[in-house]
């Protein structure tokens, strides 16, 4: 079972990366020929990084948007983050003092992640143009989170799992030494989900994550006037005429 | 013409229900062969449509970074979902910004995407069929690339890209748009939007200077291909005749004269409207541009100022460089945009917006308005799209909000605002921009500007207002011919310059 599952995280670990560089780089590597910036927008880099930190950080569009799918998404991702962080923990050692210091937050940021997918759930489920909108898999997705957050959760509150085993394991899958996993069911049901989640990152629209950093309508700064902005294909139409 | 009907003001400006399917169709008048070759599109639709597209599609995800990463990275969240001004006046679900999108999106998926290649129910990906290439002809033309759903999209999503890119693929396939090919057609031909010829403009022009000496007494010029004039005026061509359009032309001609300032029109580029954007076509957009460059050039201007136009500052402020090098900042290398730039007196912003153009005037004296003389109207300004989330004014973010109100204040003492959640970067689209404004679509136009009809519904039985002052000729074209639907007088629309010429002191400077 530990060799399984040690393949599994290193398939997926490997489509996540590869996937999200390959993603990247087409992002990258695609010009943006004219400047689209949605307008009040800044007119120095320095605004364009303080412009995006608050969509990243804060969410400002959305907030201005509609205050319930904010407060919902932003519960749900400030969470996970905090989530994510607390798991370090499995990684390092020893661990760092800031990640000891964020356990408690952690545990009970699972709880308020569920809570903000649950709410994010209902949206989509009951407010009928958000019904209108959504496909099977954006149900699955949230499934899918909810999963994760559960089973976590329930490690965490009900059914305790060897979590130094655990932390074994994954110390091991660092130095390409596979150590054994504990066998309950709960945590394996767990890491399966965590490696489905990383496995489908780079196909699904979880590419908002990258997406919001190439967005020319938001990263772009608003100087047309006093640069000249020319893409290499628009170029060349210059020279042929 | 189908049924045109203003739906009733909501009382509360709440999300509507679904109404799917309200406005299913065949979309506005295909462009004739003519037309459509005149552009360099096949003149009817080709019989390897199917692969045509999906081929253009896939260049046009190589082009253009902002199509490539809107397809990839919505989630669906609805954020943008009650944004759109279409969808709010029909209710047709597929009007909302991320379904309108989603019918290109789930094109891309089924043919760029694995999820889409090899599980196309589960990520909701379609197969282009004949019904979709309709479905995109009629709904991506019941967008008027107003931006407003990118303002509030968490990633920026535009749906105006994604409008922009569908209607460039319908058009590549053969189905062009009637209204927009006919005027891009009419630009190359003759220089301007409405085929206005040389002559007619020269006459036009002279008829305006004569009833500018009827009423103010004073010689007002309307000069048009004047060699080393300093300033290109362009505008418009709906400011030559059109009502109440023709009423800021006036105005400019006053400023240019009181400030004494020389200045000309071109015959060859007339015209500030750019058409090649709402069809998506970046080689159009150019070809349109290029001509500005060349009057330039051939008349020797320092300094190039657009007029009351929407989507031609927008052209003009953001993609002029560009396109034409009307700006600042070309490499040395680049020899097209060297040559104008060399020209042009870049102690000025290039282009410069009218609006910006006279406040610098009146803020530093160099001509006085009397702000009495618009004391009968009670004003109130809608902000265009394009210039509110596509451009600016100034030397600020933001610059384009500020500078045209405080011209309104200068010229007059009343000015009232809208509902915040109506105007600045949430300002609601006219309903008529993006190539709509055309009698077949008039029934979308009404219900395109209800959103638009409510704020200014409130003012007007609030604070008396009966001036809704604009700087964009589609606005001006639009709201004069829906008003009335929703129980306005067409008369109280008008330019902020018409303002500027009711107040403004000729003859003593």
């Amino acid at each position: 079972m530990s060799i399984v599952f040690a393949i599994l995280f290193y398939l997926a670990t490997l489509l996540f990366v590869v996937g999200l560089a390959h993603r990247i780089r087409i992002y990258i590597g695609t010009p943006a020929p004219l400047k689209i910036p949605t307008t009040p927008a800044p007119i120095s880099t320095g605004g364009v990084v303080l412009r995006m930190t608050r969509e990243v950080v804060f969410f400002e569009s959305l907030f201005k948007a509609n205050l319930w799918t904010w407060g919902l998404g932003w519960l749900f991702h400030a969470s996970l983050a905090l989530v994510t962080l607390r798991h370090l923990r499995y990684f390092t050692e020893p661990v760092w003092g800031w990640v000891a210091f964020i356990q408690p937050f952690g545990i009970y940021a699972g709880i308020t992640m569920l809570l903000g997918l649950c709410g994010l759930w209902g949206r989509r489920l009951f407010v009928e143009r958000i019904r209108y909108i959504s496909t099977p898999s954006d149900h699955l997705m949230l499934l899918l989170l909810i999963a994760i957050a559960v089973s976590g959760l329930l490690m965490q509150f009900v059914v305790h799992t060897d979590v130094v085993a655990v932390k074994g394991f994954f110390r091991g899958l660092m130095h390409f030494s596979v150590q054994p996993l504990p066998t309950d069911a709960l945590l394996l049901l767990h890491l399966l989900l965590v490696v489905a989640l990383l496995a489908i990152f780079p196909i699904s629209k979880l590419l908002h994550a990258p997406g919001v950093f190439f967005s020319p309508t938001r990263n772009q700064k608003d100087d047309p006037r006093e640069k000249r902005h020319i893409s290499s294909w628009a170029k060349q139409m210059e020279s042929e005429s | 013409m189908a049924d045109v009907t203003a739906p009733p003001f909501r009382v509360i400006p709440i999300v509507p229900a679904l109404k799917p399917g309200s406005m299913e169709g065949k979309g506005p008048y295909l462009a004739n062969e003519k037309m459509q070759e005149a552009l360099g599109y096949p003149g009817k639709l080709v019989d390897d449509w199917h692969d045509k597209a999906i081929a253009k599609m896939g260049e046009l995800l190589g082009k253009f970074r902002s199509l490539q990463v809107y397809m990839d990275a919505c989630v669906h969240c609805g954020a943008c979902s009650d944004k759109c001004h279409y969808f709010i006046g029909t209710q047709d679900p597929k009007n909302m910004p991320v379904a309108r999108q989603d019918l290109m999106r789930s094109v891309y998926r089924r043919y760029f995407t694995f999820a889409g290649k090899y599980f196309p129910k589960l990520v909701g990906a379609r197969d282009l069929t004949r019904e979709v290439l309709d479905e995109w002809y009629n709904y991506y033309h019941q967008c008027s690339e107003c931006r407003r759903c990118s303002v509030f999209c968490p990633y920026g999503i535009d749906t105006a890209e994604i409008t922009m890119a569908a209607r460039e693929i319908l058009a590549t396939v053969g189905m062009g748009q009637k209204y927009s090919n006919e005027i891009i057609a009419k630009v190359h031909k003759i220089g301007n939007n409405l085929g206005l010829p040389e002559p007619a403009l020269r006459d036009t022009l002279e008829g305006l200077e004569e009833d500018v000496k009827d009423d103010t007494g004073i010689d007002v010029r309307f000069p048009l291909d004047v060699k080393g004039a300093e300033v290109l005026l362009i505008t418009p061509s709906a400011d030559f005749f059109a009502e109440p359009h023709i009423d800021s032309l006036i105005g400019y001609a006053k400023v240019f004269h009181a400030s004494g300032t020389s200045w000309t029109l071109s015959s060859m580029a007339s015209e500030g409207a750019n058409f090649g954007m709402f069809i998506g076509s970046y080689e159009q957009l150019r070809q349109v541009a290029l001509r500005i460059r060349q009057a330039a050039l051939e008349l020797g201007v320092k300094r190039i100022v657009v007029g009351e136009c929407g989507h031609a500052w927008r052209v003009a402020y953001s993609f002029w460089n560009t396109l034409s090098g009307v700006g600042s900042g070309a490499d040395e290398t680049d020899r097209f945009a060297q040559m104008l730039q060399k020209q042009l007196d870049h102690r000025y912003r290039q282009p410069t917006h009218i609006c910006e153009f006279t406040l610098d005037l009146v803020e530093r004296n160099a001509i006085t308005l009397d702000r009495e003389a618009n004391d009968k109207h009670i004003i109130t300004f809608h902000d265009s799209c394009n210039v509110a989330r596509g451009s600016r004014m100034g030397d600020f973010a933001g610059g384009q909000f500020e500078i045209p109100r405080n011209l309104i204040k200068a010229a007059a003492h009343n000015f009232v605002e809208m509902d915040p959640n109506t105007t600045r970067e949430r300002t609601y689209c006219c309903g008529g921009g993006g190539g709509l404004l055309t009698d077949d679509l008039m029934d979308l136009r009404v219900k395109g500007a209800l959103p638009r009809m409510e704020a200014l519904k409130q003012v007007v039985d609030d604070e008396q207002v009966n001036f809704l002052a604009l700087i964009c000729a589609i606005c001006k074209t639009q709201f004069s011919k829906v008003a009335p639907a929703y129980g306005f007088d067409r008369k109280m629309v008008g330019g902020i310059h018409q303002l500027v010429s009711n107040a403004i002191r000729l003859g003593d400077k």
